[in-house]
């Protein structure tokens, strides 16, 4: 547990040279549409994209290797929980049957398999976009470009104050559970349950009373220093656009369109080979 | 998006509180006993914050501490889970003209009110938002998002219960009770 929590690299690729703001809008468009879009076809494309920018930013696989084999549990788990809960869901979906091996309750139709491929792929194809932009984006540089995009300026300002007090907070939280723990408490795992939530409550109990003085004591300082008294506010991280992030945003507007436009032809949201 | 500005108080307080309310979720939490089902310690934390500072600050702890953790843990923030944390955070946050910690202690009644009312509301939060939001928006077939919402439902309420009570009324002990100065 370390302040680079967010795996902020500092680098020199393109990738890190355009801004916060048009990495976020491209990230917000592209998943929103992927999220919409059951078209395999789009995805993969997307995916595609998204893997080669992935290379292009340098990214190295030790930084990354326990989350992405973090996720790949997560989506594997999720898809054989559907089929568990429903493997008629496919077929229902697509309104045709064709069947592969029948065993009763979980007879394995080719709809099934269509629609989990889908699903996988739809639950993998962010996660590079997002590597890149937690890995690739300064954090202080973030709340500039929450702001740039509409956010209001107290907002991004909480935002980058949480991200300033995660190191801070965690290492009040250590050495309170240590101290507790010293005192006897129970949080291990040989606890019973309801012994263990009192624990982690006694825990909790000084770390906020801590952090409720924290509170004041911030908040105090920025009064001071007349926080929120204009309706405008300048960043020192904020940087100007240039050729670069206008082509990286017309690229995600592109994709959205380019989502639409298969969800036109395949007449809604689900690409239906079936018919 | 919001017609009254947000006091420096409040900025300051979501930026703490989802500090709190992340790590909590990512690193605290209790199994149940049950496989593949934790206690969230995040959501007491999420009932005794909104309490406190009510429910524009309950709402942005729940959504950026929730979408800030899945953010680092599963690379997506799953919206709808995300939307459904920021939900309860609101809806309790609304208690905080009822009960008012700087008052001092907090009577029998006012706690029996808090958990029936968070009860209800992780219901309709776990049970009907958030999976409806999944089916609507993922697709997924329904059986299992409900089941995994009426697990969440109870999970989370024992949490917002238990953890949620004891931060209360603890809190409130340390405030000095309204009118307990006496004349004499």
């Amino acid at each position: 547990m370390n302040s680079n929590l967010f795996g902020y690299d500092h680098n020199n690729t393109w990738v890190h040279q355009l801004t916060g703001t048009s990495k976020l809008i491209f990230f917000i468009l592209v998943s929103i549409i992927a999220m919409i879009s059951y078209d395999y076809r789009f995805i993969i494309l997307v995916l595609l994209l998204s893997i080669f920018a992935f290379k292009q930013s340098q990214i190295k696989w030790v930084q990354i290797k326990f989350v992405v084999k973090l996720i790949f549990i997560f989506a594997v788990l999720n898809l054989v929980m559907v089929f568990v809960f429903s493997p008629n869901h496919g077929a229902a979906l697509y309104g045709t049957r064709h069947v592969l091996i029948n065993l009763g309750y979980f007879t394995i139709t080719k709809e099934q398999l269509f629609y989990e491929l889908n699903l996988g792929l739809k639950y993998l194809v962010t996660v590079p976009i997002s590597l890149i932009f937690l890995i690739t984006t300064n954090p202080s540089e973030f709340s500039a470009s929450l702001n740039k995009i509409g956010v209001s300026y107290r907002l991004s300002y909480s935002l980058s104050l949480s991200l300033r007090y995660i190191p801070d907070v965690q290492n009040d939280f250590k050495e309170i559970s240590l101290a507790q723990q010293a005192r006897g408490y129970e949080i291990s795992k040989k606890g019973k349950l309801f012994s263990r939530l009192k624990g982690t409550t006694q825990i909790l109990i000084p770390l906020i009373l801590s952090s409720l003085d924290k509170i004041q004591t911030i908040s105090q300082a920025m009064e001071l220093r007349r926080f929120g008294k204009n309706k405008h506010r300048t960043w020192y991280m904020n940087r100007n656009f240039n050729k670069k992030d206008y082509s990286i945003i017309l690229l995600s507007i592109f994709i959205v369109i380019l989502g639409i436009l298969f969800m036109k032809m395949d007449g809604g949201r689900f690409y239906n080979p079936f018919i | 998006m919001h017609r009254k500005k947000l006091s420096v108080q409040s900025v300051v307080a979501i930026g703490i509180g989802t500090a709190i309310l992340f790590l909590l979720k990512r690193y605290v939490s209790i199994p149940s006993g049950i496989p593949n089902t934790n206690i969230d310690t995040s959501y007491g934390f999420l009932g005794f914050i909104s309490i406190m500072f009510g429910p524009i600050v309950g709402f942005f702890v729940g959504f950026f501490g929730h979408s800030l953790s899945d953010f680092t843990q599963f690379g997506a923030p799953w919206w709808t889970w995300v939307f459904t944390t920021g939900f309860i955070g609101f809806a309790i946050g609304l208690l905080k003209r009822y009960i008012v910690l700087a008052d001092g202690k907090i009577g029998l009644k006012k706690l029996v009110v808090y958990n029936i009312y968070q009860i209800f509301i992780n219901i309709i939060g776990w049970v009907l938002l958030a999976p409806t939001g999944d089916v609507l928006i993922y697709s997924e077939p329904s059986n299992k998002v409900y089941l995994q919402g009426i697990i969440s439902a109870i999970t989370n309420s024992i949490s917002t219960g238990v953890i949620g009570t004891i931060l209360l009324v603890m809190y409130a002990s340390t405030k000095v009770e309204k009118g307990s100065l006496k004349k004499e």
